[in-house]
């Protein structure tokens, strides 16, 4: 299925992207292409096929991820807030939401 | 071969012959003369460096210079992973795979030019410039861990760690005549990683050797409590599996992939390194793998899947870039996204997002899950009649700057011989073993089965031990 700069502003939309004109017109062909590419995988019958899971090997779907459930210190506020771009009273601040 | 490696250095630091601090400062200078010319280094750490050699005290790896890629997180240091959205960004802990090299006596140097949170085949993906390949610097040193790579080719470095998603580590290593090992998923921990596709990430590493990298991975590999993905798997002693004994291991070759699309010289010299195994006494056998044609299909929808879900959090607000002057936090959000992220990265995060979309699901991430399965299943088989598998890394030398970046899809079949390891989960080296007419590096790749790097080093240290590759590259930090 062809798509679209219609379709790419959609999905911009979704990723929280904000595509200038050039990029869009650049991006739905490449997009186009790369998804036709990838269409070939549907020559293939898997109606019998269970998904892979990840990248785990049956030993590490077996080992035990679980840990003691104690107290451990955190990074802290300070530190937690030290690279934000606009750090106040101890919060992250954002612009306005409304 | 001799010069630069491991070992080489612990001899000489054991005789006396020089010191931690001498050998660390050499290597910190050397980063700085040739980073005008390679670009290999984002960060080179002089007085933090020098500091701690002072401080070395003994250890597998003491008074080894270590670089380590841009986006394995080392307290103290940057970690832009390539890209402006994190910019300078410096991260409150440190990566367990670099903890355990400090631990074991290594000294940081400095962190390392990636493409673009991993994501390139080039290194011309890398917000901070491309880096440039030391046989050829007209040339790419590949990708992602390209800047790994060259640190390591140049000698200024003896060891480099990078990350390998669908190749990063063992192309750029062939491009670079550098040893470029993936371990087993689950093998070494990735806390500290920041994630691009979290079902096939896996840090590895650069070095001059099959016995260094062997060496690094023992440091390296084990149960991380902070990270579920790695095992409970034993990790064997892998020195001494160096036996140089190959005889009578089965090696599988899937001749259908070494058809088109590989260059003919690329094909000419990783047919001469088999012929040096069946020497040695290995056993050279046909090994198919049926659905490997579909694997760089699979890995562009399950990594740009992973990937846009895994670079949501880029968005300006806890750390890295923030766009100025946005009205409100949506605009902000996008602005931020849109000015912090460059072309590919995008590219990826808006096909993924795509892939992931309502309604899609199914007929992309769940038929690339299923055809998965199946890529894992023929290795299982081939696997059934041979200990190893043999391919070329990469289907050619170290291309031109600029020659691919116009075609996305062209970049991507680079991966073509890589990818599959990472979507089976197994472990795979590069190693490299000659140089074509042009002289630029060839890398043979040997993958073995889930856990079992130990045979794989074996053989590629037995192949060194039979036919050394001891060029070495134009630009280069030591002396012949």
């Amino acid at each position: 299925m062809p798509i679209t700069e219609e379709d790419v502003k959609k999905i911009a939309q979704l990723a929280h992207m904000e595509l200038s004109d050039e990029e869009l017109r650049v991006l739905a062909p490449q997009m186009a292409a790369i998804v036709e590419y990838v269409e070939q995988l549907k020559e293939l019958d898997t109606s019998r096929v269970e998904p892979a899971t990840g990248g785990l090997t049956g030993e590490g779907g077996r080992s035990d991820s679980s840990r003691e459930d104690a107290v451990r210190p955190s990074l802290g506020q300070q530190l937690a807030l030290e690279e934000a771009p606009d750090p106040a009273h101890g919060h992250f601040r954002v612009p306005k939401v409304l | 071969m001799s010069d630069n490696t491991i070992e080489t250095l612990r001899a000489r630091l054991a005789s006396g012959e020089t010191t931690a601090r001498e050998v660390v400062t050499a290597s910190l200078d050397a980063a700085g003369r040739l980073n005008g010319t390679l670009n290999a280094f984002l960060e080179i750490d002089r007085e933090g460096a020098a500091a701690r050699a002072a401080e070395v005290r003994g250890g597998a790896l003491a008074g080894v210079p270590v670089a380590v890629k841009d986006n394995i997180c080392v307290k103290g240091l940057q970690t832009s992973c390539g890209s402006r959205i994190l910019g300078d960004y410096e991260p409150p802990y440190t990566a367990t795979a670099a903890e355990r090299l400090i631990a074991a006596g290594a000294v940081v140097t400095g962190k390392t030019n990636c493409d673009e949170f991993a994501m390139g085949s080039s290194n011309e993906n890398s917000a901070f410039g491309a880096v440039r390949n030391p046989w050829d610097t007209e040339r790419v040193p590949g990708g992602s861990s390209g800047g790994s790579a060259v640190a390591v080719a140049a000698r200024v470095v003896p060891v480099a760690l990078g990350s390998d998603t669908g190749g990063s580590v063992r192309q750029p290593a062939a491009l670079c005549g550098v040893v470029g090992l993936k371990p087993t998923y689950g093998r070494v921990s990735r806390y500290g990683l920041v994630a691009f596709g979290s079902s096939l990430d896996q840090i590895g590493t650069f070095t001059l050797s099959a016995r260094d990298a062997a060496t690094v991975l023992q440091v390296i590999s084990g149960r991380d409590p902070a990270d579920a993905t790695t095992a409970d798997v034993e990790v064997p002693d892998y020195a001494a599996h160096l036996t140089g004994d190959v005889k009578g291991a089965r090696l599988g070759v899937p001749r259908a992939l070494f058809g088109e699309g590989l260059d003919a010289e690329v094909r000419a010299v990783v047919e001469r390194a088999i012929e040096v195994f069946r020497d040695l006494g290995a056993e050279v056998v046909d090994v198919e793998l049926p659905h490997a044609r579909y694997a760089i299909a699979v890995y562009y929808i399950i990594a740009t899947a992973e990937a846009s879900s895994n670079l949501a959090r880029y968005d300006g607000v806890r750390y890295g870039f923030r766009a100025e002057e946005a009205p409100e936090l949506r605009s902000m959000y996008r602005r931020t996204r849109e000015e912090g992220f460059g072309a590919e990265v995008k590219r990826r995060v808006m096909l993924g997002t795509y892939v992931l979309s309502s309604g899609y699901y199914d007929a992309y991430y769940l038929k690339a899950q299923q055809v998965r399965s199946l890529i894992k299943a023929d290795f299982a088989k081939a696997f059934e009649s041979c200990d190893a598998i043999i391919t070329p890394t990469s289907p050619t030398t170290a291309f031109r700057l600029g020659e691919k970046t116009d075609d996305p899809l062209a970049m991507y079949l680079n991966d073509i011989y890589t990818v599959t390891a990472n979507l089976a989960g197994i472990p795979g080296v590069s190693v490299p073993v000659g140089l074509s007419r042009e002289g630029l590096p060839v890398g043979m790749q040997l993958l073995a089965r889930h856990w079992d790097e130990a045979t794989m080093l074996r053989l590629a240290d037995a192949y060194e031990r039979a036919a050394p590759f001891t060029d070495r590259p134009r630009v280069c930090a030591t002396a012949g």
